[in-house]
């Protein structure tokens, strides 16, 4: 096979090609190794190449593979979003405040992912402590989007905060990668990309050694080019930690026998308030049209209501910075990462370490998080917002008492110019609003590459199930995914 | 209760009355720290015992240690206070180099433990009762440095993330002596319980103390908080001087600040650390790190089943049992190592001639050389071996003191050194009549004397003893001299 060929598996087309020998585990790792070095001077997509490791486990999985010790994910070229801590690889979260750390543990997820076989081909960018949603606030610069609108040259975001994820998995620079999904960071870059994206259940995948942003939100989860490669990423992702206290402890399904289910008899539900005002045509449009699909496929199909959405996006932009306040104190100039002495006093160094290490983003909502959480305003903002958060969730509940999954778009635009919305932060918040809730709520949710719009850019739609019932979003997802035939691929430019 | 003067302080307006609320500090008894597997053990090198949790690296996540619960929950129900089966863990935000995360996970809004109360007995044997607000668990910040060097300060992570009970009391005591009384009390009962080794002197077990002062019948003051004073002595000397500056501000028409202070030893003066306008907004908020706390009930009552004798129950005993008096019962159930220590050497032996020993003699003895009872050269069975000798009439009162210098220097078991320096009490009637003989010969007038004044039968007796190396029966040496001089 020719390199494009092999960076142009599916993760699926490439574990079956390995496990039937057409491709050694090293033959994958270089092909992704030549396309980064072509593509990223352009993409920005990964802020660390790591290719001697890369090749270095390449080449043990292909020894693996030869004993006949293969595991699930052996040989296969991942990237990992900078926010885990990878054990001797710089790790930074986007951010100079972390700097040049190396941390001496691995987080959980990608050590499982190494347990499985997989070969990590880099870190991959993002917005800095996964705030933002355009990978804008990144210190290593923001990712630019591999999709262009028709006859443009603009360049795009890849939506964030997993816009370096969503992008390298688009560009075929990795056949999966890790990302985190606090408020959408999974699912709305994968809608920016064409890509397929999942945050699952608050729980699922351990915490630790994933850089926090918002603790009770936080969830990592895989971006892969189909709903298949979802499954099967997230499948080793997954998996109770006694290192994380909010870890589930329940079995990890194989998430791959819910694709090609029948989903006859589901019932889908569709959120009324989600309809918003000034929805472009094309999400509307694409909105229905995977209505019908499923409602072809046998689902029988109910408009519902979650009647506290509205609140939803106020509430999260309180919760969220609140942990973070609280999270990113850590940061102190004291032990690792960015330290400046200033004049030499304590204060100072808190001061102007913090002040050069975070940027303008983080610093804005660790302001927001202090203030909220400071004497005298705490019952109106952050507990008032923790009631709002059970509010949403007992809506979900109550609907799904009627329904199997909701259907909304994943955002409301396609992907967006870069420095378009930089200097309106609250225009930004906007790019969550389909998302946040799910997150308020612990629930799963998938969002899949169903069309696109007038310029050629992919739309995504959005699947939210139950706790812990990713199978019926793999499914679901899987029948959006096979009507909607999305084939598109941005054409290289790069 | 006899009746007891109330504590006082006179002032220029009249008397005031001390108003007094601690917070003690335990340092909970556990090999791992509360949210990280480091260890916890004294004398490590700086920064030795010191997880990447507790060091607050990127990603690390607190994960509850079952044993602190256990301890919070048996100390809790030693206090016979309410143990919540679901309470819930906060962060208190602050910025200090020693407090790596930025914040501390603490117990602000839902404590494990809930209300309960302390009876406490004076050294005069009579007794109050404080009543207990809350007990929490919190992790201990580390320590910063500032003398090793001019310019920079030096952190020692050891102690941070270790696990504290803090137990806030209602302010219910009145005076300095009743306040130590009060940490007494506690630290009997924690090391009772196994929860906290109660040693002061390493901050393991430390109190903040409020202060206030009243006119006697009015509301409650404004109160300052004193921090960390970790002596009984301390506590009383920051007491006195705190309420007489207080009474001071208010007698001159100022009023109190709310104010957290820090007491100098050296200087046995308290002064001022921060006041309430620059007083931390800690932003306490539950941490998402932490699911809510929810304890098995039949967990808590298998702790329960598994309680020691608590101290004022093991007092009464000792009074009982044994007929000692509340002072020796005071004294050894203060100290759960101590009355084993008693019972030991009780065994078969007359019970107020031991509890004299050991509380007076044996624990004298420690005292002087700074020790505690954990450390005794001498194990119950020696000084068990010495009382019997007294008992058997071997040796006196007096040269059994003798013995016991001797077993502390180490000569050996007291029976062995009777022997081997011959101090066994002459009881030989034969021999002590020949030097009573001797003595009347020599000095008729003195034995003439004790015709009309008895007591100079007493130069006869020490110069007898004198004589005899005080190995002379006392019993028997009176009666003699009786005999031939009555």
């Amino acid at each position: 096979m020719s390199a494009s060929d092999l960076t142009g598996l599916t993760l699926k087309g490439a574990l079956d090609a390995l496990a039937e020998k057409r491709v050694s585990a090293v033959e994958l790792a270089q092909a992704h190794i030549d396309a980064i070095a072509v593509a990223n001077p352009h993409l920005n997509a990964y802020v660390l190449e790591t290719p001697d490791k890369a090749l270095e486990m390449a080449r043990a999985s292909d020894d693996r593979r030869a004993r006949g010790e293969a595991g699930p994910l052996d040989g296969a070229s991942l990237g990992i979003k900078d926010l885990f801590a990878t054990k001797g690889v710089r790790s930074t979260a986007g951010s100079k405040i972390i700097g040049e750390f190396i941390p001496p543990y691995e987080s959980t997820v990608t050590a499982n992912l190494w347990r499985d076989g997989a070969v990590m081909l880099g870190k991959l960018n993002m917005d800095e402590f996964a705030m933002g949603s355009s990978n804008e606030t990144s210190a290593f610069g923001p990712v630019v989007n591999p999709w262009k609108t028709r006859g443009s040259n603009q360049p795009l975001t890849p939506g964030g905060s997993s816009g370096g994820s969503a992008a390298a998995v688009a560009a075929d620079l990795c056949l999966g990668a890790t990302a985190s999904d606090t408020g959408g960071s999974i699912r709305q870059p994968a809608a920016f990309t064409g890509t397929v994206g999942i945050k699952p259940t608050y729980g699922r995948c351990s915490r630790y050694g994933i850089v926090a942003f918002a603790s009770s939100l936080d969830q990592a989860g895989p971006i892969a080019k189909t709903v298949e490669d979802a499954a099967i990423l997230l499948r080793s992702m997954a998996g109770h930690d006694a290192k994380d206290s909010t870890s589930l402890d329940v079995e990890t399904p194989d998430f791959t026998s819910f694709l090609g289910k029948s989903p006859k008899g589901l019932r889908i539900g569709v959120p009324k308030e989600y309809r918003i005002d000034g929805m472009p045509d094309e999400v509307a449009k694409l909105w229905d049209q995977g209505v019908e699909w499923l409602k072809a496929a046998g689902c029988e199909i109910k408009t519902v209501s979650l009647p506290h959405t509205k609140y939803a996006l106020p509430a999260y932009y309180i919760i969220a910075p609140a942990e973070a306040s609280s999270n990113l104190a850590r940061y102190d100039g004291m032990r690792f990462g960015l330290r400046e002495l200033g004049n030499g006093t304590l204060t100072d160094v808190y001061e102007q370490s913090r002040a050069k290490g975070f940027g303008e983003e983080v610093k804005r909502r660790i302001l927001i998080g202090t203030y909220v959480l400071s004497a005298g305003y705490y019952d109106a903002y952050y507990l008032k917002a923790q009631k709002v958060r059970q509010r949403i969730a007992d809506d979900f509940d109550a609907v799904f008492q009627e329904v199997d999954a909701l259907l909304t778009p994943t955002a409301p635009s396609a992907a967006f110019a870069l420095g378009d919305r930089v200097s309106d932060p609250v225009a930004m918040y906007l790019n969550d609003v389909f998302t946040v809730t799910v997150n308020l709520a612990g629930l799963p949710g998938i969002s899949i590459p169903a069309g696109v719009d007038a310029g050629g850019l992919p739309l995504g739609l959005q699947l939210i199930g139950r706790a812990l019932d990713e199978g019926t979003l793999f499914t679901l997802g899987g029948v959006v995914e096979q009507a909607a035939a999305f084939r598109a691929k941005p054409e290289r430019w790069w | 209760m006899s009746e007891r003067a109330p504590y006082r302080i006179d002032g220029r307006t009249g008397e005031w009355e001390v108003v007094l609320g601690l917070e003690i500090h335990a340092q909970v008894a556990s090999d791992a720290k509360l949210f990280s597997g480091a260890p916890t053990g004294f004398g490590a090198q700086p920064n030795e015992h010191v997880s990447l949790v507790d060091a607050a690296f990127p990603g690390m996540l607190p994960v509850i240690n079952r044993r602190c619960v256990e301890q919070a929950i048996r100390t809790g129900l030693g206090l016979r206070a309410q143990i919540n089966l679901v309470s819930r863990f906060d962060r208190k935000n602050y910025f200090y180099p020693d407090l790596p995360a930025g914040y501390q996970i603490s117990q602000f809004k839902d404590p494990i433990v809930g209300e309960g109360v302390l009876e406490v007995e004076r050294d005069d044997g009579s007794t109050f009762k404080v009543g207990i607000e809350r007990l929490h668990l919190e992790q201990d910040a580390g320590k910063s440095i500032h003398d090793m060097d001019p310019n920079w300060t030096y952190v020692d992570l050891n102690r941070a993330g270790v696990a504290l009970m803090e137990i806030v009391s209602r302010p219910d005591m009145r005076s300095p002596e009743d306040a130590a009384a009060y940490v007494k009390t506690m630290r009997a009962l924690v090391r009772r319980l196994g929860t906290c080794d109660g040693d002061m002197e390493k901050g393991n077990l430390r109190a903040d103390v409020n202060v206030s002062v009243r006119k006697p019948g009015d509301p409650l003051g404004t109160r300052c908080e004193i921090k960390n004073v970790n002596s009984m002595r301390f506590i009383q000397q920051a007491i006195v001087y705190e309420a007489r500056r207080q009474v001071e501000i208010l007698e001159d028409g100022g009023k109190i600040d709310q104010e957290t202070r820090l007491f100098d030893a050296h200087k046995g003066e308290t002064r001022s650390m921060r006041s309430k306008e620059e007083a931390h907004d800690y932003r306490y908020f539950p941490d998402p790190d932490l699911l809510p706390l929810e304890l098995d009930p039949a967990w808590v009552k298998a702790i329960e089943a598994t309680l020691p004798e608590l101290p004022d129950a093991l007092r009464a005993r000792l009074q009982t049992q044994y007929g000692l008096s509340s002072y020796d019962a005071r004294v050894l159930s203060a100290d759960h190592v101590l009355a084993d220590y008693f019972e030991t050497a009780v065994k078969g032996r007359d019970a107020k001639l031991t509890a004299n020993w050991v509380c007076n003699d044996l624990i004298g003895r420690l005292g002087k050389e700074d020790k505690g009872i954990e450390d005794s050269p001498l194990p119950p069975e020696a000084i068990a071996e010495l009382v019997a000798l007294i008992e058997e009439g071997v040796v006196s009162s007096k040269i059994a003191r003798d013995v016991f210098e001797r077993m502390w220097a180490g000569e050996g078991a007291p029976r062995a050194i009777v022997e081997a320096h011959g101090l066994t009490q002459m009881s030989d009637t034969g021999a002590l009549e020949a030097a009573i003989d001797k003595l009347i010969a020599a000095n008729p007038d003195k034995a003439e004397a004790v015709k009309t004044k008895p007591q100079a039968l007493g130069w006869f007796v020490g110069q007898v003893m004198k004589e005899t190396g005080g190995k002379a029966n006392p019993a028997t040496l009176n009666e003699l001299l009786r005999k031939k001089l009555g």
